[in-house]
């Protein structure tokens, strides 16, 4: 099988992953579509490593998978103590950022 | 001898200071303190004159150097003082005439509260003239011309208390920082022309110059003369000034002040005699002054101020014969101190018939008053025939000279040149015998005057002080000041026969200014016949108007000359109409400029960046979603930019 069907699946996950996080509302949905979008790009280093035949694209991909999991902890916290604040999982809620 | 130098000058500085600083414990004996100070410096420059007399002419410059003012690399300032025969005159002049007047002055002033800080004034003035004619540079000399601006603001502004005497000075000040600002320029040019600003380095390294350069320094000088010497086009102050005390008046007309001009002149004779151009812009400036102050001179009413016209135009006469290079270097100073003899003599007169007369200054309410203080007629007059040259008095041979020297130009401008200064010689004995005739002669027309009428000129102020009537009772002055009077008198009567008999004056002078005798069209007899001619028309036609028919007490509408030389000439008119409202104009366009352009600038810039600043604020909505459209927007024309960089 050529692995570049791999790519093309990898940028459809990207693009999936991007196209949720700009229009979805709920926090959640969007925490998971980032985490698509990195998965996406996991693949993509997958894929690459096996085309050029060495094995840093491999490593990076457990580094992404490792930075990953930490920031899945912090991000859901986040979004625990914002539902908790405002009653809502709503990232447009939270928009008092601005002048 | 050098040692005395300094000495000329300390002492009226001395005075000046004591008197100043001193206090009301000096006020009953302030008046001989100046006095004395004042009258040492003359004895002090009589000791220096002998001294000189008994040297060679080449020996004959003394230079004290008294310490070094500014000492820097390249620029070096000494207070130096040269005493040549130029400045020895002058010295002579400043101080004797001066004496004279503070002796005068403390008759007159014997009613005035603050006579001791008038002497201090006096002083002080002497004091700046001196160092004026006695610095060895520009830059001290420069010193002493603002002291003198000072002394005579502090001076015509006198009885500060009217706002006349008040705004008078001040646009006597004004007037001058015009003329300043030209020396100063002066100066400038000649340091970076020649590396220096004292006499010698400057008046030897002429030749090494450009003529433009040269020319350049000649005018600036021209217009510092022009500002002290009262000449056209800074003549305005001269006439104003008359209303402070009439001893400051002929203090400013006959030793200090006016004679500045004349002096810078001459003594950069060596700058102006290698710029041609400038020197025929001297000439011309000489020619049109000596006209316009005798124009003036015909149509005021005022003594004083027709004197001062009188002044305007004597000066014209030096300014014109110094223009005419060697030719006339040694007449124009020899004018100028028989100017100072008779002129001084003539301002002390109209001080004394002003004492006698409540200070009313007004020559239509004069008349007959030679029964009434023959001193003051017998030496006024005489001061009067030397100054239209009559025959064997000093402005005939002084004066003659200089008619002379201008015929002697050559070519056209000689003939142009040395026609003004004839014509002038008619006028000015029109004018002074007017002034005589009115005063001295004629019905006494200050008889029976109890109220005066409004349009009357405004007396001194004094006149209230002294609580006297309306109707005067004319009275000889005292002793005190008729003797400087006297001894004025004296001096116009043999002064020029004197300096002329022989040639004395012109050896005397000839070393430090140089003297040529120019290629005259006419003979000096010719031009002597013509003075004579043009002085028996001025006198007749004179005695015709102001003699033979009585004068009205109120005067006549009169020509359109005489109305506009009533104001004289209009200068006040055109400096209000392109100066002041020029400025006025100037000021308000510019106002207009800075409110429109240049606030327009600045605002605009700030409402701009405001604008796009409060557009922009709009993007910073807080939707976490639209920061991610912008970061996903941002990478990917970044990934397009790429991929077009490796494209290409």
């Amino acid at each position: 099988m050529n692995p570049v069907n791999y790519l093309y699946l990898a940028g459809l996950l990207f693009t999936i992953g991007a196209t949720g996080v700009l229009i979805r509302r709920n926090a959640i949905v969007v925490f998971m579509c980032v985490e698509l979008m990195l998965n996406a790009c996991n693949l993509a280093f997958v894929t690459f490593s096996r085309l050029h035949g060495n094995l840093d694209g491999q490593v990076i991909a457990f580094f992404t998978m490792v930075v990953a999991a930490a920031e899945v902890v912090v991000g859901l916290a986040i979004i625990v103590s914002l539902f908790r604040a405002r009653h809502s999982a709503s990232v447009d809620d939270a928009s008092l950022m601005k002048l | 001898m050098e040692k005395l130098i300094a000495l000329l000058i300390a002492a009226p500085l001395l005075g000046a200071a004591v008197l100043l600083l001193g206090g009301r414990r000096l006020d009953r004996v302030g008046h001989w303190i100046g006095t004395l100070l004042s009258t040492a410096s003359f004895v002090f420059g009589l000791v220096l004159f002998t001294d000189l007399l008994g040297r060679n002419a080449e020996h004959r410059t003394l230079i004290q150097h008294l310490w070094t003012w500014i000492p820097v690399e390249g620029f070096q300032a000494d207070v130096t003082f040269r005493l040549d025969q130029l400045s020895m005159t002058f010295v002579l002049l400043i101080t004797g005439v001066g004496s004279l007047i503070h002796l005068y002055s403390v008759g007159y002033m014997e009613h005035d509260e603050r006579r001791r800080r008038f002497f201090g004034y006096l002083n002080l003035f002497l004091a700046a003239m001196l160092l004026l004619v006695l610095a060895d540079n520009y830059l001290l000399l420069y010193v002493g011309w603002e002291g003198v601006g000072l002394a005579s603001y502090l001076l015509i502004g006198f009885w500060q208390h009217k706002p006349s005497a008040a705004t008078a000075a001040k646009k006597a000040f004004l007037v001058n920082r015009v003329g300043d600002m030209g020396l100063s320029i002066a100066i400038m040019l000649m340091f970076t022309t020649f590396g220096s600003f004292a006499f010698g380095p400057v008046f030897g390294h002429v030749d090494g110059a450009s003529q433009g350069k040269l020319t350049a320094i000649g005018l600036m000088l021209l217009l510092a003369a022009c500002g002290k010497s009262a000449q056209v086009p800074l003549q305005s102050w001269l006439g104003d000034a008359m209303e402070g005390p009439t001893p400051v008046s002929a203090l400013i007309h006959a030793a200090t002040m006016v004679t500045a001009g004349v002096y810078l002149i001459v003594r950069s004779a060596a700058v102006f005699d290698a710029a041609p151009d400038a020197q025929l812009a001297v000439t011309v400036v000489g020619a049109v002054t000596l006209l316009f102050g005798a124009i003036v001179g015909c149509a005021k009413d005022d003594i004083k101020k027709a004197l001062a016209g009188s002044t305007m135009s004597q000066i014209g006469y030096m300014v014109l014969a110094a223009g005419l290079g060697p030719i006339g270097y040694v007449f124009a100073i020899m004018h100028l101190v028989t100017h100072g003899f008779f002129k001084a003599g003539l301002f002390l007169g109209a001080g004394s018939v002003m004492h006698g007369m409540n200070d009313e200054v007004d020559m239509r309410r004069y008349g007959g008053l030679r029964k009434y203080m023959p001193v003051t007629f017998v030496t006024f007059g005489l001061g009067y025939l030397a100054i239209i040259g009559f025959p064997g008095l000093s402005g005939f041979f002084s004066k003659d000279k200089i008619i002379e020297a201008a015929f002697a130009k050559g070519g056209t401008e000689g003939w142009i040149l040395g026609g003004a200064a004839l014509v002038g010689a008619a006028i000015t004995a029109f004018y002074m015998t007017r002034v005589m005739l009115m005063t001295f002669f004629g019905e006494e027309r200050w008889k029976n005057q109890a109220t005066r009428s409004p349009e009357a000129p405004s007396a001194e102020p004094a006149a209230e002080h002294r609580g006297e009537t309306a109707e005067p009772h004319p009275h000889e002055s005292p002793k005190v000041m008729t003797i400087p009077m006297i001894v004025l008198a004296v001096g116009s009567v043999f002064g020029g026969g004197f300096f002329s008999i022989g040639d004395r004056f012109l050896y005397w002078l000839e070393p430090v200014t140089g003297h040529s005798e120019g290629h005259s069209p006419v003979s000096a007899g010719e031009v002597t016949a013509a003075t004579m001619v043009c002085l028996v028309i001025g006198v007749a036609v004179a005695w015709a108007q102001y003699g033979r028919k009585p004068v009205p007490a109120v005067a006549p509408r009169g020509s359109l000359l005489t109305r506009a030389a009533r104001r004289d000439l209009l200068q006040d008119d055109f400096n209000h109409v392109v100066l002041v409202r020029g400025g006025e104009h100037l000021t308000r366009s510019l106002v207009y400029l800075d409110h429109t352009l240049v606030d327009g600038v600045v605002n605009g810039t700030a409402a701009g960046f405001g604008g796009l600043s409060g557009r922009l604020r709009r993007l910073q909505n807080g939707f976490a979603r639209s920061y991610a459209v912008s970061m996903f927007g941002g990478a990917a024309l970044l990934v397009a930019a790429t991929l077009l960089m490796r494209a290409v």
